[in-house]
């Protein structure tokens, strides 16, 4: 039953077998090594296990990984060939995140929010990290390091 | 791990997909995968076939012709919200587009994926009873059209038959109108409607009234638009809609709200609904996408 898959991950082109009941978080974990998207829920409600497919923010756990087939994968370790973008130096100037679980997930979808929208109010960065729960730290920190980042 | 064991395909063209569902035992169709991943992964559904429409390329589009709105099976929330002829035509959708679940879901969910699914506290199914919406099947016997009114059957059960694809959903332009979605969550940000209510408020003074998350399926109050259409919206007229209210819905008590609770507030969301619809209609009230409650 398993069928060959070629997709580009983090700009370079990936070929594996997979079942087609294979979930695209745990073949990125458990079959590639790409460690940064994470399962808190595993049911799409918790945003840690985000990545981006084809630019757009997806729910990894949510997404067979037999569908990622010609398609392109990004994860947190994709955005930053070379070395911390300026959102993560930001999050990091306010010690944005504590345990660091959502930081990968929260990390991706404010940077799809930013290529959309680089002057987004508070009320739109609020609406694009709604889907990512932070447990730790509360959400202040990570709006403020957004915020001063459009400034 | 998943164990489960089903074959996936991704067809290029709509016969090819309805062949191959015609030839499997339990086929599921996928779209966005928001709901039938997690119910493969639950074990709630057991595939021995996903046929994926996304390789379909006509299902992707939204279109508006001959003053009908077609919205194709592949389209994600996410395309709703930026689509130009919707704001221009039917901002309404992209009202309710932006409150379903989060940015990282509505990338992926169709607005198709939601009525076939058919949870009760889904968004969408207010919205196409409101605009009488047909939803447009393909099958063995061809194509077919099921108002939406006739489509939510129960709680998850739709009036789709065996071997059939959603296609897409057509919304009849209602002329020049303006309406309001209000959808009552625990808290700010993502979560299923406890609530939810859309009002169209057309240019000749009638009024589209649908409540969800209320009865197993949406509700079209007609006895509220019979009382309301043609008048002048007074606090009068607002208490007696009110009394019929009571009669129209039946909610239920469960994990996210009492049903004394949604029946309160289902009154105060249809009275700023209806004023928000009102104002709009005459180029003010609240800019689509800010919540009146």
């Amino acid at each position: 039953m398993k069928k060959e898959i070629n997709f580009i991950l983090n700009g370079e082109k990936v070929n594996l077998e997979v079942a087609p009941g294979e979930i695209l978080l745990e073949v990125l974990r458990d079959k590639l090594g790409v460690k940064s998207p994470k399962c808190g829920c595993n049911k799409g409600d918790c945003g840690t296990c985000t990545v981006m497919l084809n630019g757009k923010t997806v729910r990894s756990c949510l997404v067979l990984a037999i569908e990622v087939n010609d398609q392109e994968v990004v994860t947190l370790e994709g955005i930053m060939h070379s070395g911390l973008t300026p959102l993560q130096e930001s999050f990091l100037k306010h010690n944005s995140f504590q345990c660091g679980f959502c930081a990968p997930g929260m990390i991706l979808s404010a940077t799809e929010l930013l290529g959309k929208n680089p002057k987004p109010e508070k009320r739109e960065i609020q609406e694009a990290i709604a889907g990512n729960l932070c447990r730790c730290t509360g959400y202040s920190p990570v709006i403020d390091a957004i915020i001063d980042l459009t400034n | 791990m998943s164990e489960n064991q089903f074959d996936y395909v991704k067809p290029k063209f709509l016969n090819e997909a309805l062949d191959i569902i015609s030839k499997s035992v339990n086929p599921f169709i996928l779209a966005g995968g928001t709901d039938l991943i997690d119910m493969i992964k639950e074990g709630i559904v057991q595939p021995d076939m996903v046929v994926d429409l996304k390789g379909i390329e006509q299902f992707n589009q939204i279109t508006f012709k001959n003053d009908i709105l077609t919205i194709g099976a592949g389209v994600t929330f996410s395309q709703l919200i930026v689509s130009k002829v919707i704001k221009d035509n039917f901002p309404i959708i992209a009202e309710l587009s932006r409150t379903v679940a989060s940015v990282g879901i509505r990338n992926r969910a169709t607005m198709i994926g939601n009525i076939c699914s058919a949870v009760p506290c889904m968004d969408s199914g207010p919205l196409l009873t409101s605009y009488e919406a047909m939803i447009i099947l393909a099958g063995p016997k061809g194509e077919r059209k099921v108002s939406a009114e006739n489509w939510f059957i129960n709680s998850r059960k739709t009036a789709i038959e065996k071997g059939e694809i959603v296609t897409g959903i057509s919304i009849p332009y209602p002329g020049k109108h303006a309406g309001c979605f209000v959808k009552l969550g625990r808290y700010e940000g993502e979560d299923l409607a406890q609530v939810n209510l859309v009002i169209l408020a057309l240019s000749d003074g009638n009024f589209r009234v649908s409540f969800g998350s209320v009865a197993p399926v949406p509700v079209r109050a007609k006895k509220i638009e019979n009382l309301i259409n043609g008048k002048t919206i007074s606090h009068t007229l607002i208490e007696d809609a009110f009394n019929i209210i009571e009669e129209e819905i039946k909610p239920i008590t469960d994990i996210r709200a009492s049903k004394e609770y949604r029946m309160h507030m289902a009154k105060i969301m249809f009275e700023r609904g209806l004023n928000a619809a009102l104002s709009r209609l005459n180029g003010a009230g609240p800019e689509y996408g800010i919540s009146v409650i």
